[in-house]
């Protein structure tokens, strides 16, 4: 998210943030060293992975799981351990951006 | 005496009962404290009007001054007024909240019994602990008697509520000589202090769902700075502040409280600045040099935070030599506390007057008129030789 620094008169005191669902505005997938690779042909679907993911960042359609949102994903592996097939692999994020 | 529109009753009260008497009046929604001496008394005295039903407060008996600080905030994060008591080691426990309670800009007041730091263990009067935490953006008023801790106590309230400040406030009374004696204090009326400090209607309140807003975001490089400049505007606000709620409350009671006090100040050619209890033997003091035709005067201070420049500038003009006696001492200093705001203060507005720095009655010394005379010819010692040398000095020292 780029917008232009704000002045400190234009700014809520104490750093308060006075608005909810804000973050929507933070893309924390920056932070991600390992990416969650999931292999959609294995899954189940059982949603165990979108129920755990702290950033909400497994993706669904039409009730199924159909990939992870990079944008906010923080690789932190939580899928991948919570994953009862073992379908999630994590993955060096550095090395599949060589090869993309 | 000047025309009270309200009389209260005068009631033979101990400090620390005196500020719990105030407490009661006010009537926290939330208490979070844990009991050191000499501040045990506030606590245990207003844990008993809870215990009575005298008030609505839900009283947080916590593990440590850490968790009473942080009890307060959460509470005022709530929305809820928040107030604590504590003194020297409880104080320092706290340190690390006492920036969160400024930073988020919680209007809690709390009541310090001034205690000295250990080592050697001592929990007698200091003014170490309230002196130690002086810049961490809490507003500071000090009291000479235990009429000023009942009276600081109904203004704090006002002034940290106030929408141009909403900052914490520390009303401070010495321990012991303040806090464990006797004295009168006109206590208010119950019905003229619940309209005195009014409903509380606060900014912000985490439990407001309509409303949602988010305290503790982490804050980098980008914001950090701008998000802590307001709190300079905040103090400064105060600045103008303190003295219209003391104005109001002059209206209320007939008693005046300003940023400073002063005693035969105007037309003394030497004078000395003191905070806290000890203005009391200082008022004896000037009295008796008065007697003997020398011109001594007393300079009060009762807001060290924000510190009245403008007043002590302006009070202290045309004096020909000033002593600063502090109840604590900074090691490893320019000076004491007080000293380098009075030295800063004249310095930045071009006037010399020779300064010296006693430090007095450190750890519960008593400090006695006769004392106090002594520095008032130490500073016509000072007028007749021009010399101030040694600028730092101690009071009621054994110099062998």
């Amino acid at each position: 998210m780029i917008q232009k620094p704000k002045g400190w008169k234009a700014l809520p005191i104490s750093g308060l943030i006075l608005e909810g669902g804000n973050s929507v505005g933070y893309e924390t997938g920056s932070w991600r060293a390992l990416r969650p690779v999931i292999d959609t042909e294995k899954c189940s679907h059982c949603m165990l992975c979108w129920l755990f993911c702290p950033d909400g960042s497994i993706k669904v359609r039409d009730s199924k799981v159909s990939g992870v949102d990079l944008r906010y994903c923080k690789g932190c592996g939580i899928c991948a351990v919570e994953c009862p097939r073992q379908v999630i692999e994590m993955l060096e994020e550095s090395q599949l951006r060589k090869e993309a | 005496m000047r025309f009270a529109s309200i009389k209260g009753e005068v009631k033979a009260l101990e400090g620390d009962n005196a500020v719990a008497e105030a407490m009661r009046q006010i009537n926290p929604d939330v208490v979070a404290a844990y009991p050191i001496t000499p501040q045990t008394e506030i606590v245990m005295t207003f844990s008993e009007f809870v215990s009575d039903g005298k008030v609505d407060t839900e009283f947080i008996p916590v593990e440590s001054e850490h968790a009473a600080l942080s009890a307060c905030i959460g509470a005022a994060l709530a929305g809820a007024r928040a107030q604590t008591a504590t003194c020297g080691p409880g104080l320092a426990l706290m340190w690390e909240m006492l920036w969160v309670a400024s930073g988020w800009r919680l209007p809690i007041v709390m009541y310090i019994t001034n205690r000295a730091f250990n080592a050697p263990l001592n929990i007698l009067c200091s003014h170490d602990d309230s002196m130690g935490s002086r810049d961490a953006c809490w507003i500071q008023l000090y009291a000479e008697t235990q009429q000023e801790a009942y009276d600081n106590a109904l203004q704090a309230i006002r002034i940290a509520e106030h929408p141009d400040v909403l900052l914490p406030v520390m009303c401070c009374m010495d321990g012991f000589v303040l806090s464990h004696t006797l004295a009168p204090v006109e206590v208010l009326p119950d019905e003229a202090v619940k309209n005195w400090v009014g409903n509380y209607t606060p900014r912000y309140s985490v439990l407001d769902v309509d409303h949602p807003v988010t305290y503790g975001a982490a804050d980098f490089t980008d914001y950090y700075f701008e998000h802590k400049r307001p709190q300079w505007e905040a103090m400064a606000n105060a600045s103008r502040v303190i003295a219209e709620i003391g104005e109001e409350y002059e209206k209320l009671t007939g008693r005046r409280y300003r940023f400073i006090d002063t005693y035969q100040l105007e037309d003394a050619e030497i004078a000395i600045i003191i905070l806290g209890a000890t203005a009391g033997a200082t008022r004896v003091a000037v009295d008796q040099l008065r007697k003997d035709g020398i011109k001594a005067g007393m300079l009060k201070i009762r807001s060290f935070r924000p510190f009245p420049a403008d007043e002590v500038m302006k009070a202290l003009k045309g004096k020909k030599a000033v002593a600063i006696l502090e109840r604590t001492g900074f090691f490893g200093a320019q000076g004491n506390p007080v000293f380098l705001e009075v030295a800063t203060a004249l310095y930045l507005n071009k006037i010399q007057i020779p300064l010296v720095n006693y430090i007095f009655g450190l750890g519960g010394r008593d400090t006695v008129p006769e004392q106090i005379c002594s520095v008032f010819h130490d500073l016509l010692e000072i007028v007749r030789s021009g010399q101030t040398e040694p600028v730092f000095r101690y009071l009621g020292l054994r110099e062998f």
